[in-house]
């Protein structure tokens, strides 16, 4: 890796979002509004004493889904364009590495989603009045990471597919199964065994386990920063699968 | 001085087919050499095989005194990639910008490239709303903004008006009288009289390996086209050729 090159590399793929003006706007507004849909859905529910409100469980989770989601299907099209435009065959006959490509991504998209994550989180704390008993400091970090996370995870998937619409096809293999089994829609200890293990695997539990500790406990716990190092030991993963699906030679 | 670029018994084999088969050749440094020969002939197999972007199936290629593809040679070449890869969601001086930074050139070098194949003027246009000649200039510049010792150019001039054909060209020569080593193809014959050397190629083999004047000489006429016309059929009937068996 090279200072300069992973910095342009950076630059660039955010100047690449900047004159997308539209996907940046609804970067932002979206989760927003759909803040908003959950907090009028949930507003009337009664809240059983002693335990968080609705909205309060599900808008903590859904502060880690939102860059999980986007950032994965921004990331794969990005990658995949590059793929098939030629521009990275081009940039692999140039002096850069896959690391600065990687990391470029990973970069890159991790801000758009600290952004996104930052914007979303001060409307659910100040408009809405979400309440966690840990700091939303915490909350942005964690969703942060899964920003990184889906960046990884759509670097890997870009490989496989072909064309934009295949790209697209891998959110609901790869997303929406993560998303059914964190635990939001059914606690993960209430599950069948089997569906159990199958969560066990699944990096977006452990984020969302992170999520629900910081929601219960003041303090950062120990189960909190074990499923950190858990989603950023799987974002590592994902990367280095991506770096070996990137070869300078093809047929 | 060794050549720029020396090609040995390569065989390149590609979606089950033999593409290249058997490609001996050289690229002497500081010169523009045609890469010449019909649409599927293997002209830009060759070329990925030059980079070091393309899985070779038998022989050696050797780049600037280093086998393709080897990491230092990185530094030392520019590739212009047949359909133009540059960015079309930045501007044509953005995406300059950010090829000249992975070559440790400044801004001002990613102007002048963007200038020397004439785009100053759409220089803040995002490439996505050029059109396809002017797209594959910038892409052009993206290729030269390294000032590479070894350029490899993929029918770098289709689409592009005469007279910035002629400018191309004209640069060309300039970068080579410089010292620069220019490896371009075409599959149009009359860019072949505007090279210092030909490379012939046809389905997978080279047919010649001249310069212009030469070639004209070996066939007996003045013109390149019917020339080439010649040496393809010389190479059918004689006993080399495959067709005849
Ligand atoms: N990605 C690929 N997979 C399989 N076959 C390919 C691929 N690219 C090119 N070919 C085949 O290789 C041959 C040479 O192609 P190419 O090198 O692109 O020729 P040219 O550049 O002279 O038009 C053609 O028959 C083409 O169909
Ligand atoms: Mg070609």
């Amino acid at each position: 890796m090279n200072p300069r090159i992973l910095s342009a590399t950076v630059g660039r793929i955010l100047r690449q979002l900047r004159h997308d003006r539209r996907t940046v706007a609804l970067l932002v507004v979206v989760p927003t509004v759909l803040l908003t849909l959950v907090y009028y859905m949930y507003n009337d529910q009664p809240t059983p004493p002693g335990q968080p409100s609705a909205f309060d469980q599900i808008a903590l989770v859904m502060l880690g889904f939102f860059p999980f989601i986007i950032m994965f299907l921004v990331t794969s099209i990005a990658m995949l364009r590059e793929r098939t435009t030629g521009t990275l065959e081009r940039l692999l006959t140039t002096p850069l590495a896959k690391a600065d490509l990687l990391f470029g991504y990973g970069i890159a998209f991790g801000l758009a989603g600290a952004v996104q994550a930052g914007v979303a989180s001060a409307v659910a704390y100040w408009v809405f009045g979400l309440n966690t008993a840990g700091s939303s400091g915490l909350v942005i970090m964690i969703a942060v990471l899964n920003a990184v996370l889906a960046v990884a995870l759509g670097l890997l998937c870009s490989a496989f597919a072909r064309t934009e619409f295949q790209a697209v096809q891998f959110m609901p293999v790869v997303v929406a199964p993560q998303l059914l089994l964190c635990g939001l829609f059914v606690p993960r200890d209430q599950m069948a065994g089997w569906l159990q293990a199958i969560s066990d695997v699944l990096p977006l539990s452990y984020a969302v386990e992170a999520l629900q500790e910081v929601g219960a406990h003041t303090e950062p716990t120990a189960t909190m920063w074990r499923d950190v190092v858990v989603v950023a030991g799987a974002a590592v993963l994902a990367l280095l699968l991506a770096a070996a699906t990137l070869r300078r030679r093809s047929s | 001085m060794g050549d720029a670029i020396a090609v040995r018994g390569l065989v390149v084999n590609r979606g089950g087919r033999r593409v290249l088969d058997g490609i001996d050749a050289a690229v002497p440094r500081g010169s523009v050499t045609g890469l010449l020969g019909p649409s599927g002939s293997g002209k830009t197999t060759l070329m990925r095989a030059v980079v070091g972007v393309q899985v070779i199936a038998a022989g050696t290629v050797t780049v600037l005194g280093q086998p393709a593809g080897a990491a230092q040679l990185r530094h030392r070449i520019g590739y212009l990639t047949q359909a133009p890869s540059v960015y079309a969601d930045l501007t044509v001086r953005e995406n300059a910008h950010y090829f000249a930074a992975l070559h440790g050139r400044g801004r001002a070098e990613a102007d002048r490239a963007v200038a020397d194949v004439g785009l100053a003027d759409a220089a803040h246009q995002l490439v996505g709303t050029l059109s396809g000649g002017q797209r594959s200039r910038a892409s052009l510049a993206c290729a030269l903004v390294g000032e590479p010792e070894l350029v490899v150019l993929d029918e770098p001039t289709v689409g592009q008006d005469p007279v910035l054909r002629a400018d191309l060209w004209a640069r060309f020569h300039e970068l080579a009288a410089a010292g620069t080593t220019l490896l371009v193809s075409s599959h149009v014959m009359d860019e072949a009289a505007r090279c210092d050397r030909l490379l012939l190629i046809r389905e997978g083999r080279l047919v010649a390996d001249d310069t212009p004047d030469a070639i004209r000489a070996a066939a007996g006429v003045d013109d390149l086209d019917e020339a080439f016309l010649r040496l393809i059929r010389a190479g059918e009937s004689g006993p080399a050729g495959r067709e005849a068996s």
